[in-house]
């Protein structure tokens, strides 16, 4: 609460009967790179617009920078927004789209180019303020659009899935200049995206929401490493989940009782249970170590036999099929050696071997 | 797909289409004929070249006051409609309304219902509330009648641009005004310039409302309209059509000029 | 939402103020500083509901037009329909209702007639006009390459000539002394002019057709360009020829702008009477001709606005026959 720039305050919004955002009541921290997350439907756009006042809230606040801005049209608020296709206009030319909103800014001709060549600079396009908008590539307009919102120098700069519409080597690049940039110049950036690798990658902060409701904040090595709810632990990355049941549990160490990989001991998971609960064990594929030869009774081992499995350059991933369980578990591996021999053996026996630590423990209803 | 035919084979269509063309074209190609013969008589044969009725078309005042009385009507019925036009169409196209449907309908109406019914029912209420009948009057049936066109070529142009582009002048700090005049009315301008063409046009060529709703002063079409029962005044009258022609061609090849410009700037519409 | 529950209160006070600011006080001042608070509060809850509302923007902004619509459009067809049931009385009117009007429109075949024949005639001219224009807009759509626009501009142009010349050319095409006459003469096929080219139903129909050629094409050819190209690529890959893809894909596709071009040709040319009148001749007489003598030589203003009301009745009659007629035969054919 220190030092929140932004402060929803039980906001909802409904269009009709639709429920587009739901008594959402979070901070967001001065300089961090915050990220809205969601699938798409899921009310991030409309609370980023809310934000941006294109849309008012139903019920509770937005405050930016202690101020209420419910009554304060988008022309007034100190934040801007790039927006998703970057609505460069059209008749204007790269200079003057971006000097766009510097009307009222009180500086002289001179004051106002230099400041225009500094944006043009920050964007890595100097002598393309000549350039008409429909000469400017994708990847090009999107930098426009930043430059035109950052000369305004706003309190938020708003992002609504700017790197939806580029190709991946291309958003992959932007990622990593949108994040420097940020670093740079230091001002709060409120992103909203459908792509959970992205967000991971960028920010400091996620929001993970879902039908209206933010389900859950934290910083993305928390997130992936230790959900706080099946429905997130499902959305970022891959997981397997299976069933089970807590059979003891002291303060530094949880025991699990599950059908399919019998006992499960657990380190380090903070979820909160007590014995005889029903929960999830969730394993992330990485975290699964293939083993070709029997490795005798032991802890957090599973014996089983290769599916399927599929080659992706860096890693390799294959399905095994476990006794009292249909879907098979996806298991990932870095292809650390050039040839990785074992993929090419179908329904040979392995098991699956997982560290205490790497397990997460969530309730289950 | 036609263009690799040999000469003696056209495609069909083609030779529809010059068919058709001349279809269209041969009965109005030879009213500015007969403004060159000689002879008073719109008849065969023709009687030799002249001029005169072109000069005659100079001297007559009653068909030049015509004129200017259809060009004012139509230079004012144009903006006004233009601007009424502008309003609704900014107003369906970006705002969420209840009833959109049959506000929009309701505009519509002009165009589905026979002009000569809009033009008596006009004429009874502006009888009955006691309105004397003027170039006021006349003017405001145009009006009525090029509202919904308007709209119609404002509609086309509002939905092609993007929304979010009116939302990031706002988002860059300019007010609801500002933001008009920045964003929305330089990229609707090719729209507004064709709703200003077009409405002057229905305007200037309107005959059944200007007939009913005008007490003494002619717009030119009543006054063709008279003179087509008198054979004499004929001839300066095609005189006058035929320099209209020239004329209105070349406002459209202006038009058509401006308009390219329009599409090389925004890069997003056109043909 | 703040200040709301209180606002009556503080608009009363509002509006109290200046009285209040004759004579300060303490008591007063400090009521007047907690009243300019609530004041603001209010105006921000105000401005909030405004933003709030497209509803509200919305409708402010179409009510120019609206409002020019409900006096210009919606009262005069409300008086029209008043009028219908009031008497002609010389100069004045009998301002008492009556069904006479409507009674005469029945007792007197006559009206029912021309009103049947003026539909006849006009729906010729819309089918006529609808498939003449659809190969010509279908070869601008699909075969012509580039510059479409200039054979659009070329369609258009010979509709810059004034409306009344352009009905009044086929005068000159079939009249007595016309282009018709004067050609077949010149090449021998007749000695004698031919009588029966103007002044009939015919001539009617085929100056119309020409007048209206732009509003048929126009539509037709907006919808038919709107047709993804890769559909036709469809039904051509699924197994379909040419003609049956143009039937099956092509002709569906573009009904909505053949429905427009027919409305657009079919509406004004019902009530048209400046064709009939040059050169219809007795025989060709239409509706509008009709009405525009009650309001001219015949004065009887409510007959005329019986009988137009009994005209968009039937207009609006047919409309509805013809648009649930497309819509089946859209869903037969597709």
């Amino acid at each position: 609460m220190s030092d929140a720039i932004i402060s929803f305050q039980g906001v909802s919004k409904h269009f009709g009967s639709v429920k587009a955002v739901e008594n959402a009541s979070f901070d967001i921290q001065r300089g961090e790179f915050f990220s809205l997350l969601g699938p798409s439907g899921c009310g991030k756009t409309t609370l980023l617009r809310m934000v941006a006042g294109f849309e008012i809230p139903s019920a509770g606040e937005i405050m930016i920078d202690g101020q209420p801005m419910s009554a304060t049209p988008p022309n007034h608020r100190p934040v801007n927004m790039v927006f998703q296709n970057y609505a460069i206009f059209p008749h204007l030319d790269v200079r003057n789209n971006i000097a766009f909103g510097m009307r009222k800014a009180g500086l002289t001709r001179t004051e106002l180019d230099k400041r225009i060549d500094e944006a043009l600079e920050l964007i890595k396009l100097p002598g393309y303020g000549k350039r008409g908008a429909d000469e400017l590539s994708g990847g090009q307009r999107q930098r426009v659009a930043l430059a035109r919102a950052l000369i305004k120098q706003p309190k938020v700069l708003l992002l609504d899935e700017p790197l939806g519409a580029l190709d991946k080597k291309l958003r992959e690049q932007m990622q990593i200049e949108l994040r420097q940039l940020q670093q740079q110049i230091g001002i709060t950036f409120l992103f909203v995206t459908h792509d959970q690798e992205e967000a991971l990658t960028l920010s400091d902060q996620i929001a993970v929401m879902s039908e209206g409701e933010v389900m859950e904040i934290a910083s993305p090595g928390q997130l992936y490493e230790s959900p706080g709810s099946r429905f997130v632990a499902d959305f970022i990355g891959s997981m397997n989940f299976f069933e089970g049941e807590i059979s003891a549990s002291t303060d530094s160490a949880v025991t699990v009782q599950t059908p399919v990989l019998g006992e499960v001991k657990v380190t380090g998971s903070d979820a909160g249970v007590s014995t005889g609960q029903q929960v999830w064990v969730a394993i992330r594929p990485e975290k699964m170590q293939p083993v070709f030869s029997d490795p005798g009774e032991s802890v957090n081992t599973a014996g089983g036999t290769m599916g399927v499995s599929a080659y992706l350059g860096d890693r390799s991933h294959f399905y095994v099929h476990l006794p009292q369980r249909e879907d098979p578990v996806l298991v990932a591996l870095q292809n650390l050696e050039r040839s990785m021999t074992h993929l090419h053996k179908p329904s040979q026996p392995v098991w699956l071997q997982w560290a205490s630590d790497a397990v997460v423990v969530l309730p289950r209803d | 797909m036609n263009t690799n035919r040999p000469w003696w084979r056209p495609d069909g269509f083609a030779v529809y289409a010059v068919i058709y063309l001349t279809f269209i074209y041969l009965p109005v190609l030879f009213l500015p004929l007969f403004s060159f013969n000689k002879s008073k008589y719109i008849a065969f044969p023709l009687k030799g070249f002249t001029f005169k009725w072109y000069e005659k078309m100079i001297n007559s005042p009653d068909m030049l006051e015509a004129l200017m009385n259809s060009i004012k009507v139509g230079l004012t019925v144009a903006i006004l409609s233009t601007m009424l036009g502008l309003l609704a169409a900014k107003a369906v196209t970006r705002y969420r309304l209840p009833g959109r449907g049959p506000v929009m309908g309701f505009i519509m109406v002009p165009l589905v219902i026979p002009e000569i019914i809009l033009a008596i029912s006009l004429l009874i209420l502006i009888t009955q509330v006691g309105i004397p009948l003027s170039l006021w009057t006349v003017g405001f049936s145009h009006m009525l009648l090029c509202t919904p066109f308007a709209m119609l070529v404002l509609i086309s142009r509002m939905e092609g641009f993007d929304r979010s582009l009116e939302e990031a002048a706002l988002d860059l700090g300019e007010n609801a005004w500002m933001t008009f005049w920045r964003v929305t009315f330089p990229i609707v301008l090719p729209g507004i310039v064709a709703s200003l063409l077009l409405t002057f046009t229905i305007s200037f060529d309107e005959f059944v409302l200007s007939f009913f709703l005008t007490s003494t002063d002619p717009t030119l079409p009543i006054y063709i309209w008279s003179s087509l029962r008198f054979p004499t005044k004929l001839p300066p009258v095609l005189a006058l059509g035929a320099s209209i022609f020239v004329i209105s061609f070349f406002v459209v090849a202006f038009a058509e000029w401006f308009r390219r410009r329009g599409v090389k700037t925004d890069g997003t519409s056109g043909l | 939402m703040p200040g709301e529950a209180s606002s009556p209160g503080i608009m009363l006070l509002a509006y109290h103020l200046p009285n209040r600011l004759l004579g300060l006080s303490k008591q007063n001042l400090s009521l007047m500083s907690r009243t300019a608070m609530s004041l603001q509060s209010f105006g921000s809850t105000i401005r909030r509901r405004f933003l709030e509302s497209e509803a509200l923007r919305g409708f402010g902004l179409l009510s120019p037009t609206l409002l020019a619509m409900v006096f210009g459009l919606a009262m005069p067809l409300l008086i029209l329909f008043t009028l219908s049931f009031w008497l002609q009385d010389y100069v004045d009117f009998i301002k008492t209702f009556s069904w006479k009007n409507y009674s005469d429109f029945f007792a007197k075949p006559i009206y029912g007639m021309i009103l049947i024949k003026s539909i006849k005639i006009s729906g010729v001219v819309t089918l006529a006009t609808v498939l003449l224009a659809y190969p010509m807009a279908y070869f601008i759509a699909f075969r012509v390459q580039k510059n479409k626009l200039v054979w659009l501009i070329l369609i258009t142009v010979p509709f810059w000539t004034s409306y009344l010349l352009r009905v009044f050319a086929w005068k000159v095409m079939l009249g007595y002394n016309g282009v018709v006459n004067s050609g077949l003469k010149s090449i021998g096929l007749i000695s004698e002019p031919l009588e029966f080219l103007l002044y009939n139903p015919f001539a009617v129909t085929i100056t119309l057709a020409h007048a209206w050629a732009a509003f048929a094409i126009l539509p037709i050819y907006v919808s038919l360009e709107k047709i993804d190209r890769s559909l036709l690529e469809a039904a051509r890959d699924l197994g379909e020829n040419a003609f049956m893809s143009f039937v099956r894909v092509t002709l569906p596709l573009s009904m909505p702008g053949v429905i427009a071009a027919s409305l657009l040709v079919f509406i004004p040319t019902v009530g048209d009477y400046v064709t009939p009148s040059l050169v219809g001749g007795p025989s060709g007489i239409m509706i509008g001709n009709i009405i525009q003598s009650m309001f001219g030589k015949a004065f009887n203003w409510p007959l005329g606005a019986a009988i137009s009301v009994m005209s968009m009745l039937t207009v609006t009659a047919m409309i509805c026959l013809f648009l649930w007629g497309t819509h089946r035969f859209r869903r037969k054919i597709a």
